[in-house]
């Protein structure tokens, strides 16, 4: 562990990564109670400029709302978003990725034809379709995001696993007659866990490119606030209000490419020899 | 070479059905009637079409039927109609093809033309200024929502410098033919078309780069060397041509992100495309019309798919395809 931290601290994308992510997970966490202006709620006269008023730093929007609060509310739901699905993408990927790795054969052929079957349909499309029939609400865009997603996870782990089932430990495992699920579990699992770990950081920073895009086209949940939702509305207003697309889409990217630079330094710090394999 | 081909369409055949199947259900999924789902929010049907909805698709009768009527149908390209467009809607996608194609393709070969050059030059110049400005570069292009990068687009180069126009696929009411009219449905592909390809770009400019430094440690590469071969033809006909084939396969598995890439940019510029045409049956919860294009995006992406598989071969002919 120590050494992880000492190799991870020592790549420059790791450090700017995890700087950048600390900061978003504190702005989602502490900065809707320092910052009580609802987003949703008319603070000031519409299209106001940013940096005129200092209890409304980014300016309002096209009703009077406050772009910063908006902002700030808003990083709630990407990380969320982000961090959920991701978890549900894995808890879909792992086990199917397991199995098809450690039971071989029958299994394998026919849970990878389906996994390669998601990975052909066009994910945002598929998407797009699912949300909008279970109708836009943060747990159908969650299991939407994570429906698209699971695939390379399964098709990672199959991979690991594969090439962890002929080691000799393993193999001691299965003649002092541990049940499957257990070698599974205790022996092949933990092991194959460090691609794992950096898949799933980057698979965080798509989840948030997705949810904003969905969010961008009117499919975000109507109840919450969201940077996709932001751009979308300024996007009509963008001739005479500028800063109302223009903030909302730097944090988002901001925050995906502090995702991407967090895998980045995993990749380094947990296994140098995949890091071609990043992406 | 022929059974190569001949397998892989069979495959391809499968998935969609697959999909089709998949489509299928998804219809179901929607809380209520199907027939009033496929027909629109309420509102935007009468009495008739929604009874003439539930006859042609049988759905009185039991599931497996219903599901053997919806097949059939699609194998006769018949998509059913969208009532809010008064339009078949195979004949309204069908209309729309071609300007995707046109986006789509100039995205991808400008992603994939400036992603090699920008990644062979990081990988020739690494460690110095050049390939750091380069790596940083991709990787903000690549941290960037496309809806963003398209408002940031307009912004720049059609409101504040007014070099480009900001939406649609002409100049409308303008009426120009020949050279004219190439001139300025150019004019108004350039942004679209860029701000699809960056994200593409961004990709394959550190794939290159990355596939690029390790085929240079190989050993062939240092035999070439040893045998006294200038270094510009070492790049080009030994690193590069090597260090492409993974950058060929990422390309056929983005396919489908490039058509979701497409939904976005069309949206943002007006672009008269599937993914503009989806985003309307989306407004309207048009679900037949929304489905439909579902569907033909995936066939797109199978047929490209195919493509790409082809291209590999011809890149590297080591590969065996008896399997």
């Amino acid at each position: 562990m120590k050494q992880f931290w000492k190799s991870m601290l020592r790549s420059p994308s790791g450090v700017i990564g995890l700087i950048i992510l600390v900061l978003a997970i504190a702005v989602a966490v502490f900065g809707p109670l320092l910052f009580p202006n609802s987003p949703w709620r008319m603070v000031q006269r519409p299209f106001l400029p940013p940096f005129t008023l200092a209890t409304v730093p980014l300016g309002t929007d096209a009703l009077g709302r406050d772009v910063f609060a908006g902002m700030i509310f808003g990083a709630r739901v990407s990380l969320l978003v982000g961090l959920v699905s991701t978890l549900a993408a894995l808890i879909v990927g792992v086990p199917v990725g397991a199995m098809a790795g450690y039971f071989g054969g029958k299994v394998d052929d026919a849970l990878m034809r389906f996994t390669e079957f998601f990975q052909t349909i066009p994910s945002f499309a598929l998407a797009i379709v699912l949300v909008a029939i279970l109708q836009p609400s943060i747990s159908s865009i969650v299991a939407s995001i994570a429906v698209v997603s699971w695939p390379p996870v399964a098709r990672l782990v199959r991979g690991e696993v594969l090439s962890l089932r002929t080691r000799e430990y393993v193999q001691a495992a299965v003649v002092t007659g541990q049940s499957n699920t257990w070698i599974i579990l205790r022996e092949i699992l933990p092991n194959a866990l460090s691609p794992v770990i950096v898949l799933a950081s980057l698979m965080v920073a798509t989840a948030i490119l997705l949810e904003s895009s969905l969010a961008f086209l009117g499919l975000g949940d109507p109840n919450l606030i969201s940077w996709g939702y932001m751009v979308g509305a300024g996007r009509t207003v963008i001739r005479q209000a500028w800063w109302i697309t223009v903030f909302p889409g730097v944090a988002i990217l901001i925050s995906v490419l502090g995702l991407n630079l967090i895998g980045e330094g995993l990749n380094d710090a947990l296994n140098p020899r995949l890091s071609r394999e990043g992406r | 070479m022929l059974s190569f081909v001949a397998q892989r369409v069979a495959k391809g055949v499968i998935v969609l059905l697959a999909i089709v199947v998949l489509n299928f259900f998804l219809i179901r999924l929607a809380p209520g009637d199907p027939a009033v789902v496929m027909a629109g929010e309420a509102g935007a049907s009468d009495q008739i079409f929604v009874q003439q909805l539930r006859e042609k698709f049988g759905l009185d009768k039991p599931l497996p039927e219903q599901l053997f009527i919806y097949v059939k149908g699609i194998a006769t390209l018949d998509l059913g109609f969208s009532f809010r467009q008064q339009a078949p809607v195979s004949k309204l996608i069908l209309e729309r093809l071609p300007a995707t194609l046109l986006l789509t393709l100039t995205a991808f070969t400008i992603s994939l033309m400036l992603g090699v050059l920008f990644g062979t030059f990081a990988a020739r110049f690494a460690g110095t200024f050049l390939d750091t400005a380069i790596t940083v570069f991709a990787l903000i292009f690549y941290a960037m929502p496309i809806f963003w990068v398209a408002l940031m687009g307009i912004l720049l180069f059609s409101v504040t410098m007014e070099w480009l126009p900001s939406f649609g696929y002409e100049t409308v009411g303008a009426n120009l033919t020949g050279l004219a009219h190439v001139i300025d449905v150019a004019k108004h592909l350039i942004m679209p078309a860029m701000t699809l390809g960056l994200f593409f770009m961004a990709t394959y400019t550190r794939m290159t780069r990355a596939s690029m430094l390790e085929v240079k440690r190989l050993d062939f590469v240092k035999t070439a060397r040893a045998k006294g071969l200038s270094d510009a033809v070492i790049q080009r006909r030994h690193v590069l041509r090597n260090a492409l084939l993974p950058v060929v396969t990422l390309a056929g598995v983005h396919s489908g992100t490039l058509i979701g890439g497409a939904v976005i940019t069309e949206t943002v510029f007006a672009w008269p495309g599937i993914g503009r045409l989806m985003y309307d049956a989306l407004l309207q919860r048009d679900y037949n019309l929304l489905l439909g294009v579902f569907v033909i995006c995936s066939a797109m992406v199978l047929i490209f798919n195919l493509i790409t598989d082809l291209v590999y071969r011809l890149v590297d002919p080591r590969i065996e395809y008896a399997t």
